[in-house]
């Protein structure tokens, strides 16, 4: 017999006392060897920055968190190391991605996305996970290289909504 | 009732702040376990006095002094050991420590309103703070919010990530609140008020609320 689970409540506005912590973005040191620099912004429907959202990437592999609050226009970033290609339960092969969690005022559960590697195109395109989405929503999870940073925004409703997953 | 029912909706319309958040196009699911891996290690470390709210500083915070204590399950029932609770709420009168908080109620210099700890072997945690205060917000006119904590907690896989609030017996604004109300059965919703807790008051120093918190376990079962 299970007990049934604890339900989920809003982040809400004021998580800042509690929840980011110094260097949070950092799951490994800015400017270490092999280090990459993920940004981005987090939109409304409207298309409008969303300024008090609450973002953490895991990585298995590394063990790592990272936690970052977006700020007065939205925009987040992490330091991480790319990993590398990891099992699917089934045994699969996934590409290299990173999960991301998104929580926020008006999210009454966090939402869970993935971003994958701009180049890693042949893994990406035999991917378990993106072959699950349709075709014309899978750019919204492959980060795109911009000036040597990757760029990869969350939109949480609208045209160019991002895929989410059901937890 | 399945896992996914007994939590709110994204788009909850009452609670005005969904309305442009919510994802408007559907979830996509994956096939069971691909939310299995394990949590993370959490980055910080922790201080011998991160689970004492009210000693933060060189004074005693304004307000009751409570003793929050309870267990983290899995929903089979097991304790989830060791892992990081972290909490967040307003002071007794009702304010955030947050320059966002517009609430025209005094700050507290005594009373920051963050800590955390682990679970220890039983799965237990426990917290020693003031009873927060209920607050207004703009969600509707004369819109209040019941008087809580915020709980973020991690447990043992990636599926068992849970962040929110634990509510207080008796508070009448509880019927009034579209965030607790979101969430679609009254068992649900009962889930996350705490009950008081007499066995583990202090006498001359503290009342105390007890507040149990189950998780989601792993999502493949292995036979």
């Amino acid at each position: 017999m299970s007990a049934s689970i604890t339900p989920s409540q809003t982040v809400g506005p004021f998580f800042g006392v509690g929840l980011p912590f110094e260097k949070g973005e950092q799951i490994v040191p800015a400017g270490s060897a092999g280090s990459i620099r993920i940004e981005g912004q987090v939109l409304d429907g409207h298309g409008d920055p969303v300024p008090d959202a609450l973002l953490e990437v895991w990585q298995p592999e590394t063990t790592g968190l990272g936690r970052c609050r977006t700020d007065a226009e939205g925009a987040f970033n992490f330091v991480t190391v790319k990993p590398g290609p990891s099992p699917a339960p089934d045994g699969q092969l996934q590409a290299p991605h990173l999960n991301v969690t998104v929580f926020a005022r008006g999210l009454l559960r966090h939402l869970v996305t993935r971003m994958y590697f701009p180049d890693e195109a042949a893994a990406n395109r035999a991917d378990p996970v993106l072959n699950l989405v349709e075709p014309e929503r899978r750019s919204t999870l492959v980060a795109r290289e911009d000036g040597g940073v990757l760029r990869f925004d969350i939109q949480l409703q609208g045209e160019r909504e991002t895929v989410f997953f059901v937890i | 009732m399945s896992e996914d029912e007994r939590e709110p909706p994204y788009l909850y319309p009452d609670y005005v702040g969904t309305r442009l958040r919510a994802p408007a196009k559907p979830l996509v699911q994956l096939p069971n376990g691909f939310h299995d891996f394990p949590a993370p290690l959490f980055p910080r470390s922790l201080a011998e006095l991160d689970h004492d709210l009210t000693r933060r500083h060189s004074g005693d915070p304004i307000g009751e002094r409570i003793i929050v204590s309870g267990r983290v399950l899995d929903s089979d029932g097991r304790p989830v050991r060791g892992t990081i609770v972290e909490v967040w709420q307003a002071n007794a009168a009702g304010r955030y420590l947050d320059q966002d908080d517009q609430h025209p109620a005094p700050l507290d210099p005594n009373f920051s309103g963050a800590g955390r700890c682990l679970t220890d072997a039983e799965g237990r945690y426990r917290f020693i703070t003031i009873k927060p205060g209920a607050y207004p917000w703009k969600n509707h006119r004369n819109a209040w919010r019941p008087a809580h904590i915020h709980f973020s907690l991690f447990g043992n896989v990636f599926r068992s990530r849970l962040v929110t609030q634990m509510y207080f017996p008796g508070d009448p604004l509880m019927a009034r609140d579209p965030i607790l109300q979101s969430i679609p059965d009254q068992s649900g919703r009962e889930r996350l008020v705490s009950r008081f807790d007499p066995e583990t008051t202090v006498p001359e120093w503290a009342l105390a609320y007890r507040w149990d918190i189950v998780l989601r376990g792993r999502d493949a079962t292995p036979f």
